[in-house]
């Protein structure tokens, strides 16, 4: 019982996976829903992809309070910077002011940012702002504690100038692999398309994500698999 | 291509310099405490709400709901508290945690919403008060420990928020917070559908805050409900008392005989005192 209260105390923080890739035409943000304290999961249909403008969004992993709190700030700055510029805010300014605010507090946030969007400047572009506070530039991103099953995986399968459609399912295929096999991430498949069109919000149920090694097929209920293999379901002898 | 759970970018071994304070919170006080407790030295307990606090949204608005016990240690010190918090005629706020910080937590911002609405004239809106409540908790770092389930209707609609003592706030259709959280969860999990009538809401809350009461030690005695309907609020206090005391003698504690009074003696008062304007004014 002391353990569970412990977890519940615990700082609540997203063991997720989080991607972000570059197409030929823009980016795709992909993220899992699962945020959890300790052994709990507190929210299983949260969303990690977070808006900051029109054109950028950005995929938060780690401590949930640091990563709200830095995209909570950075989204203020961008509004008044769009204000002053009198036009939508490039997605390198956005990923630099992330940058700023997680590099110079660095020794009080525990998150990793990824930061997509589009601008006319550039076109789909991906940062990320790990742990330390530094910003890389790269054609595709992956975080949080799901990432770990996935470098083998994208070094394998991504590629120069894919169709959005490729992309995507790209996304999804990865997110649900890293659902698979990290405890810390479950849920729902969240995806957010940034292009030349604008943005579009799709969401992949937990029950049509593709299965993978000894998975079960989705079940709405024990009944339904007790049912499926002609038993009844018998009372437990005591 | 890089990734993040590995790649810890440094720029030299020993970058930590000591610089001078720039001014904000100091936790100096909780490291201490922090490394007293770690040397074997016993701290007093904190008057906690080990509790059971839950919210839902149902057709016309949000419903709150909130068990009555609060705890210090093994302790029932409060049988009949409560956790339902008033924050703005269409808000109201459920806490768990230390009761001393749930109950300042949300009178400060309460009234902090009380003048931004004089200023602004209009209805307060929940998504402001969580982030009056998260800035808050996030600048004292998880020190102030108040979970909390925000909920209220707006003229955006209903709203229902949690948000923990580290600042991180969530979004839900149904929630629940506290010790009991876990057996509360199981109710909403397995009954909670859209669109529930007031009836059916306040019917399921009052099921998952019982499991509460019921099956964790930390929550316990009566059930407050609160339902938030758009221009319409009603507090059930007491709305169930699923624990009633059976051993109460029937008749209450009576003194003996009424006290006498042995004699009364009356001094008015009699100086009055004068203000005499003294020294020159000041000159330009």
């Amino acid at each position: 019982m002391d353990t569970t209260l412990q977890d519940l105390n615990a700082p609540h923080s997203m063991g997720t996976t989080i991607i972000g890739v570059t197409y030929n035409g823009g980016v795709i943000l992909g993220a899992d829903s699962r945020t959890s304290t300790g052994m709990y999961v507190a929210n299983r249909a949260s969303d990690k992809i977070t808006q900051l403008t029109d054109n950028v969004y950005v995929c938060r992993s780690g401590s949930a309070a640091d990563s709200q709190i830095v995209s909570d700030y950075v989204r203020y700055f961008l509004h008044q910077h769009t204000i002053q510029l009198g036009q939508p805010s490039t997605v390198k300014v956005a990923a630099n002011l992330v940058r700023l605010l997680s590099y110079g507090n660095k020794n009080m946030l525990q998150t990793g940012i990824i930061v997509g969007g589009w601008d006319k400047y550039e076109g789909g572009k991906i940062y990320g702002v790990p742990l330390g506070g530094t910003l890389v530039e790269a054609p595709f991103a992956i975080g949080g504690s799901g990432s770990s099953y996935l470098y083998g995986f994208f070094d394998q399968v991504w590629k120069e100038g894919m169709t959005k459609e490729e992309a995507e399912q790209l996304v999804v295929k990865a997110v649900s692999l890293a659902i698979a096999r990290d405890g810390a991430s479950g849920g729902v498949v969240r995806t957010v398309v940034i292009n030349s069109d604008g943005v579009t919000r799709n969401f992949y149920p937990g029950d049509t994500l593709p299965l993978w090694h000894e998975e079960l097929e989705p079940h709405n209920s024990l009944l339904d698999i007790l049912n499926a293999q002609g038993q009844s379901p018998e009372p437990m002898n005591i | 291509m890089f990734g993040f759970s590995s790649l810890v970018v440094r720029m030299s071994s020993s970058s930590i310099v000591e610089a001078p304070p720039k001014g904000g919170f100091s936790f100096d006080l909780c490291k201490r405490n922090e490394m007293l407790s770690g040397k074997g030295v016993k701290h007093p307990n904190y008057r906690k709400t080990g509790t059971t606090i839950v919210g839902l949204i149902f057709q016309d608005g949000v419903i709150l709901g909130a068990d009555t016990r609060a705890t210090s240690g093994p302790i029932v010190c409060d049988k009949n508290c409560e956790k339902i918090h008033f924050m703005a005629p269409n808000i109201y706020c459920c806490g768990a945690g230390t009761a001393a910080d749930t109950e300042s937590v949300t009178d400060m911002v309460s009234s902090q919403l009380q003048l931004h609405r004089y200023h602004t004239g209009r209805e307060s809106r929940v998504i402001t008060a969580l982030t009056l409540l998260k800035k808050h908790l996030f600048n004292y770092q998880g020190h102030i420990s108040a979970a909390l389930v925000l909920g209220g209707v707006d003229c955006t609609g209903p709203h229902l928020h949690t948000i923990y003592p580290h600042g991180s706030t969530d979004t839900l259709p149904f929630a629940t917070m506290g010790s009991g959280s876990l057996a509360a969860m199981a109710v909403f999990e397995s009954k909670y559908k859209e669109g529930l009538n007031k009836e059916e809401g306040i019917k399921l809350v009052t099921e998952a805050i019982c499991s509460g009461i019921f099956n964790d030690l930390g929550s316990g005695s009566n059930v407050d409900v609160c339902v938030i309907t758009k221009g319409e609020k009603e507090y059930m206090r007491n709305h169930l008392k699923p624990n009633p005391r059976t051993y109460v003698s029937a008749r209450a504690y009576t003194f003996p005989k009424k006290i006498e009074v042995l004699s009364t003696k009356i001094t008015p008062l009699k100086e009055l005192a004068q203000v005499v304007e003294a020294g020159d004014a000041m000159e330009e």
